[in-house]
């Protein structure tokens, strides 16, 4: 395990020092964190960062296989294009995390901000998954082409706006006028369920002793948000 | 209810030559034309064909000649028969018209209203065929100062990276999916063969093709399809996709036919389902945005490659590219309207955006105004058609250019427009095998190279003609050109004078 005390360094040179340090050691403790962006950028696999303070923009952006532990909020673009590992928040995410995400997991404790999860995609055996513990901002899985998202507090507006893959599951049913034409919401099934079931055991290991109590593990009581095709401009267009 | 939408062409086969061997049944995807097999006669379905000449060219006997529906107008200029079809489409799908290709629409070419010069007794012109002509260009940043260790005559501060091109083009991106892996493959054999850049486009680079990583530009668009760090790390260049000339401002939409197993691993996205580019980066929303993109591809591949920005020539251009390049944008690609796409609304490849001589010439002077012209280089792409046409751009201020239509055309396209069908019987614009076949990727890019070569040879004439010796003396150098045909605005705009002054 490695120190690095970043202050207000440049964003830079904090990576420079990030990757140094990395060289050295597979878990770096990042201290004293102001806003720095592009921590983690396309760290591999093995590698971890504990971060104390406020990471910036982008962080994990391409990650591919790493762990990331923010003891704080983080700011927005989390996960951006991440490819695989595991991002977990103490706290709360701003604006697009998991933008056009392939793989890994997301876990963050309370809310996110805009536009979360939007081009979230999934590929053979990487299904990526982002949970959010409390409410989420406008967008939320916007364009959504597959994965997984959960969602244990409210939706903003525009839930799933062109979503045409992938599942999300909601704790509460969200009010009609939320659901878009061409989505379909019902109750979890017994295979969302399975899906559903180790994430939220994920989000009780991560978050329970921060929250006191574990949440309900079952996923019982859960709604699930689909597309109702993959397809949904088919018709859109003519030559 | 009775169709309206009439055949836009007539096949007519000369029954004189015809030997009804068939091989225009066999070669055209369309099924235009039809053999009865009972009476071995052939038939036309005029309705079907797309006039891409494969079977024009392949019938041994030149028995096949197309030309235009013969029926006439209504006579109105306003109502033209395209427009009424149109309607007819419309009234008929209830959906958006998808059409590709640059836009067929007669806007003024402004290529063709620039003259170039030549010597005459003084500043002699040089010969070609004798004398060095430097055709090599480099793009990247450029460093404010250079500090040169004059004792070992050598360049002690480091340089930004820079890509080397040794013809002033490049292939434009041109995705898995739009295009087929042959005519990828056969761009990226050219591109080593000329040392020069072929670019995947925003489908991801094909595994077959990873050999030729070091001369491809990889694309960041707003889908991300294929994008991880291995992807970032093995290309020559990375290219921020903003938008494309044939359609600013809207997303790109491969539909869930065209994803075909080969597809889906390249792009990394499920077989079958639609992919969908949305319309803007949602991590981009301001030039603070763009400067944080172009930093975390720069983080994430150890500030090693030029990372390039490309956008449509709209109507802000100038400031947005003043913009770009205060992003630390280090290459910017500038696409015009007229330039092509595998598939596009085709009210937006004809009505949105502008020339890309006029946007070329606005950056490159709006650059040189606030003294930022030398941190950035640029690309000016959207129907480059000959090699005047290249001169002509770098005299306008282009560092290179970029160019699709023609190399696809040195392969077999025929412009027929019709590439979303993904039924292109030149193997091109589909991903159907039996089609892809007749594409040979060493033939496709020898025809390729052939082409690059000789307008290389043209732009040296062409240069030796104005007594410069190295392209670098020609970017930016307006004064040779000259306008004819044009009105003031136009001429303060591309800051040419008029033929005679």
């Amino acid at each position: 395990m490695k120190k690095v005390y970043l202050g207000t360094t440049h964003f830079k040179e904090a990576n420079e020092m990030v990757r140094a340090a990395l060289v050295e050691a597979d878990t770096v403790e990042l201290e004293d964190v102001f806003a720095q962006r592009y921590l983690g950028c396309a760290m591999a696999a093995g590698k971890r960062l504990e971060i104390h303070g406020t990471p910036g923009n982008d962080m994990a952006c391409y990650m591919d296989g790493g762990s990331i532990e923010v003891f704080g909020n983080a700011q927005d673009q989390i996960g951006n294009t991440m490819n695989a590992g595991e991002v977990v928040v103490h706290g709360r995410c701003g604006d697009a995390a998991g933008y056009a995400m392939r793989g890994g997991a997301v876990f963050v404790r309370d809310d996110c901000g805009w536009r979360v999860g939007i081009n979230m995609k999934q590929y053979q055996e990487k299904v990526p998954a982002i949970v959010i513990g409390g409410n989420a901002g406008n967008f939320l899985g916007e364009y959504m082409a597959g994965g997984i998202i959960v969602l244990m507090g409210q939706p903003g507006e525009y839930l799933a706006c062109g979503m045409h893959g992938g599942i999300i599951f909601l704790a509460h049913r969200p009010d009609e006028r939320l659901i878009a034409e061409g989505l379909v919401c019902e109750p979890v099934t017994e295979e969302g369920k399975a899906l559903l079931r180790p994430l939220l055991e994920q989000y009780n290991a991560h978050f329970a002793e921060d929250l006191e109590a574990p949440i309900d593990e079952s996923g019982e009581t859960f709604w699930e948000l689909r597309p109702a095709t993959a397809r949904p401009y088919a018709s859109m267009y003519a030559n | 209810m009775l169709d309206y939408v009439l055949p836009r062409y007539r096949v007519m086969r000369d029954a004189d030559l015809c030997t009804s061997c068939g091989v225009c049944v066999r070669t055209c995807a369309n099924e235009v034309h039809q053999l009865d097999e009972e009476t071995g006669r052939l038939s036309v379905r005029n309705g079907a064909c797309v006039n891409c000449q494969r079977c024009v060219l392949t019938c041994p006997e030149q028995a096949i000649v197309i030309t235009r529906w013969p029926q006439v107008d209504s006579g109105s200029a306003n109502w033209t028969q395209e427009t009424m079809q149109d309607i007819s489409k419309q009234a008929q799908t209830g959906a958006v018209l998808l059409s590709s290709m640059g836009t067929p629409k007669p806007y003024p070419i402004y290529w063709d209203h620039l003259l170039l010069n030549a010597s005459q007794v003084t500043n002699p012109s040089i010969d070609p065929l004798r004398e060095p002509m430097e055709t090599r260009v480099f793009l990247g940043s450029r460093p404010e100062i250079l500090k040169v260790n004059e004792r070992d005559e050598k360049v002690f501060a480091p340089l930004p990276p820079q890509l080397r091109l040794d013809v002033p083009l490049m292939f434009s991106a041109m995705s898995f999916g739009s295009i087929s892996l042959n005519a990828q493959k056969a761009l990226a054999l050219a591109a080593r063969e000329l040392g020069t850049f072929f670019n995947c486009g925003e489908g991801g680079l094909h595994q077959d093709l990873e050999e030729f990583a070091d001369c491809c530009i990889v694309q960041v668009a707003s889908g991300r399809f294929g994008v991880n760090p291995h992807y970032l790390g093995v290309a020559g260049a990375i290219e921020i996709k903003i938008g494309q000339g044939a359609k600013p401002g809207i997303g790109g939409h491969l539909p869930g036919e065209k994803i075909t197993a080969e597809v889906s691993r390249t792009r990394m996205i499920p077989q079958g389902t639609d992919a969908i580019s949305p319309a803007p980066h949602h991590d981009i929303y301001s030039i603070e945005d763009l400067r944080q993109l172009v930093f975390s591809l720069k983080e994430a591949t150890g500030y090693a490659k030029p990372i390039a920005v490309k956008v449509a020539a709209v109507h802000n251009v100038a400031a947005i590219a003043s913009g770009m390049a205060r992003a630390g944008a280090d290459i910017i690609v500038l696409d015009g309207f007229r330039g092509g796409t595998g598939a596009a609304p085709k009210r937006i490849r004809d009505n949105v955006g502008i020339p890309i001589e006029l946007a070329l010439a606005a950056v490159d002077q709006r650059l040189r105004e606030e003294s930022i012209r030398s941190t950035v280089s640029l690309v000016a792409g959207g129907s480059i058609r000959n090699s005047a046409d290249i001169v002509r751009a770098i005299a306008l201020g282009a560092d290179a250019v970029s160019c699709a239509s023609a190399p696809l055309i040195a392969m077999g396209c025929h412009q027929c427009k019709d590439c979303s069908s993904g039924k292109c019987n030149w193997g091109i614009a589909t991903q159907r095998p039996d089609l892809t076949r007749r594409l040979k990727p060493e033939a496709a890019a020898e025809r390729v190279v052939n082409l690059v070569r000789a307008w290389t040879r043209e732009i040296e004439e062409m240069m030796g003609g104005m007594g410069i010796n190295a392209i670098d003396s020609l970017r930016g150098n307006r004064l040779m050109l000259r306008g004819v045909g044009l009105n003031e605005k136009e001429l303060e705009i591309l800051g040419v004078k008029y033929a005679g002054e």
